[in-house]
């Protein structure tokens, strides 16, 4: 942190304050200094030119900026990036395995799972962190009982999604190829 | 945003010391706070991290479940622990947010969120929970959301957790670690009525850091369930919500714990509907003479008037579906286990 001194600054504007931080993104470190104000999403995409998370709402409603954290599916956009020095982020861009599309990459191609492709590389980070969920038996608001393992039919998948908006209304498409991937 | 340093302290004592300088603030999953301050709500000079110095544990005690402050709320829910014993809990936690804020969220910011009164997260407006004195708009304009029980001329917000309405009903205790020394606070009671002091939405002095939840055991926890209405199906704060669990037995209501959310500035844990369903019938009649005893306390507002008869018939229903013998959708006792 580069912020020993008095943050009040003069005339009682608060001064910056920065931090030097390595992160690591999809398996590469990348260090970075950043303001503390500075969110992951904007990170991200401003310093590091990984413009795959989108800000849509910024206000972490829309789920267009969600990321993998040591495997979890989180919103970058309440992310303070000084938060994140010690975890493991993988964004929409490191899903493929080089030129070979993750499986949920190639089924929302499959299935016509996008129509302008913003809420996109959202909804494939937060498809796979929910299957990913799922594999662990984790339990949803539908899930008829909380100890059987859940079945991802649509009404599950549905609502495991629902923290990522299609203002094109994809969603038919985007159900049909994490249910495809899920089976 | 105004600028601050961020602060990543060692232990919880370090945590708490480093509180107590003017403006300095706990900062846990971040989805209310950072939101907050991008608003301009919250203008902190110091975020103090606790996530790395927050329990993540959930362990069986004698009498119940220890859950750490830094579990995440999608942990807490999938916990097999939290399944079986406290189906309650999770159920109410998994009706809340999405997967990606839950997955975010801790226990402890979970229940010290702030309200999402419309007003108090516009800087443009006055409110007497963001300015203290400044006024509420809220009476008078968009309520629609806001509370029909226990609030003041100063103040109609809505406390916004899902999670707290369960631990409300469930009796839980708050473990609190302080510049004095530890303290546990029950529930209900870690959160506060507006009266004339709407700005102070718990109990809990400066400094004061959440470090645990406990629950204690319920021997009818297995018939309990949390139903919550909202303005779509998924991903909505509450406009009323039930936390109930029931024990009937020869068609008599032996126990019941019953909390109320969306409706009030705290997890309401309903006593007068409590008291009357105690040794009553168990009966449709018998659950709404109980929801009315509630609703004798409530004063609504001319655009929240249509929360009283919603949550009358949400808690009827709720106590007769818990009535019922079909076992509820709970983790029944003799089940196994299903370990991830």
């Amino acid at each position: 942190m580069n912020g020993e001194t008095d943050i009040t600054g003069a005339g009682g504007v608060p001064d910056p304050v920065t931090a030097d931080l390595r992160l690591s993104v999809n398996g590469v470190p990348r260090p970075v200094t950043v303001d503390t104000r500075e969110t992951l999403l904007d990170t991200l995409r401003e310093s590091l030119g990984l413009t795959g998370a989108k800000k849509g709402c910024d206000h972490g409603q829309c789920g267009a900026c969600t990321v993998l954290v040591d495997g979890r599916r989180a919103l970058s956009c309440l992310t303070l990036t000084v938060t994140a020095d010690d975890v493991e982020i993988v964004t929409v861009e490191g899903l493929a395995d080089g030129d070979a599309l993750h499986p949920l990459q190639a089924a929302f191609v499959e299935n016509d799972a996008f129509q302008c492709g913003y809420c996109t590389p959202g909804q494939l980070c937060s498809a796979v962190g929910a299957l990913a969920e799922a594999a662990e038996g984790w339990p949803s608001a539908v899930t008829p009982g909380l100890s059987a393992p859940p079945r991802l039919d649509e009404t599950e998948i549905r609502e495991r999604m629902s923290g990522n908006l299609c203002r094109c209304g994809a969603y038919p498409g985007i159900v049909a190829a994490v249910g495809q991937v899920a089976r | 945003m105004r600028p601050f340093t961020y602060e990543r302290p060692a232990d919880v004592r370090s945590a708490v010391a480093a509180a107590g300088r003017p403006d300095a603030v706990y900062l846990g999953g971040g989805t209310n706070l950072v939101d907050l301050m991008r608003l301009g709500v919250a203008t902190p000079r110091t975020l103090v991290d606790v996530t790395r110095i927050s329990s993540r544990a959930i362990e069986e005690t004698g009498g119940g479940l220890l859950i750490g402050a830094g579990v995440r709320n999608g942990d807490l829910a999938a916990d097999p622990l939290v399944r079986r014993a406290q189906p309650l809990l999770a159920r109410a936690v998994l009706e809340g947010a999405s997967g990606q804020i839950r997955n975010m969220a801790t226990v402890a910011g979970n229940l010290l969120q702030r309200t999402r009164c419309p007003y108090f997260q516009d800087v443009t407006k006055p409110c007497n929970k963001r300015l203290p004195g400044s006024g509420c708009p809220a009476r008078t304009g968009d309520h629609r959301n806001l509370a029909i029980l226990g609030h003041s001329e100063h103040c109609v917000a809505t406390h916004p957790s899902d999670m707290a309405v369960a631990l409300a009903a469930l009796d839980a205790l708050v473990h609190v670690e302080g510049p004095d020394g530890a303290r546990t606070v029950p529930m209900p009671g870690l959160h506060r009525l507006p009266g004339d002091e709407p700005d102070r939405d718990t109990v809990l002095a400066p400094g004061e850091l959440i470090t645990a939840v406990e629950v204690p055991h319920l021997p009818f926890a297995a018939r309990s369930r949390y139903r919550k209405v909202r303005d779509r199906a998924s991903f909505a704060f509450a406009v009323v919500s039930v936390a109930a669990a029931l024990d009937v037995a020869g068609g008599v209501v032996r126990d019941c714990r019953i909390a109320l959310g969306g409706v009030a500035h705290v997890p309401w844990r309903a006593e007068a509907a409590e008291a009357a369903l105690r040794g009553a019938a168990a009966t449709p009649e018998e659950f709404a003479r109980a929801a009315d005893a509630e609703l004798a306390r409530s004063s609504p507002l001319p655009g929240n008037a249509f929360k009283a008869p919603l949550l009358r018939n949400v808690l009827v229903r709720t106590l007769a579906d818990l009535a019922e013998p079909a076992e509820p959708a709970g983790f029944a006792e003799s089940e196994p286990v299903e370990t991830p």
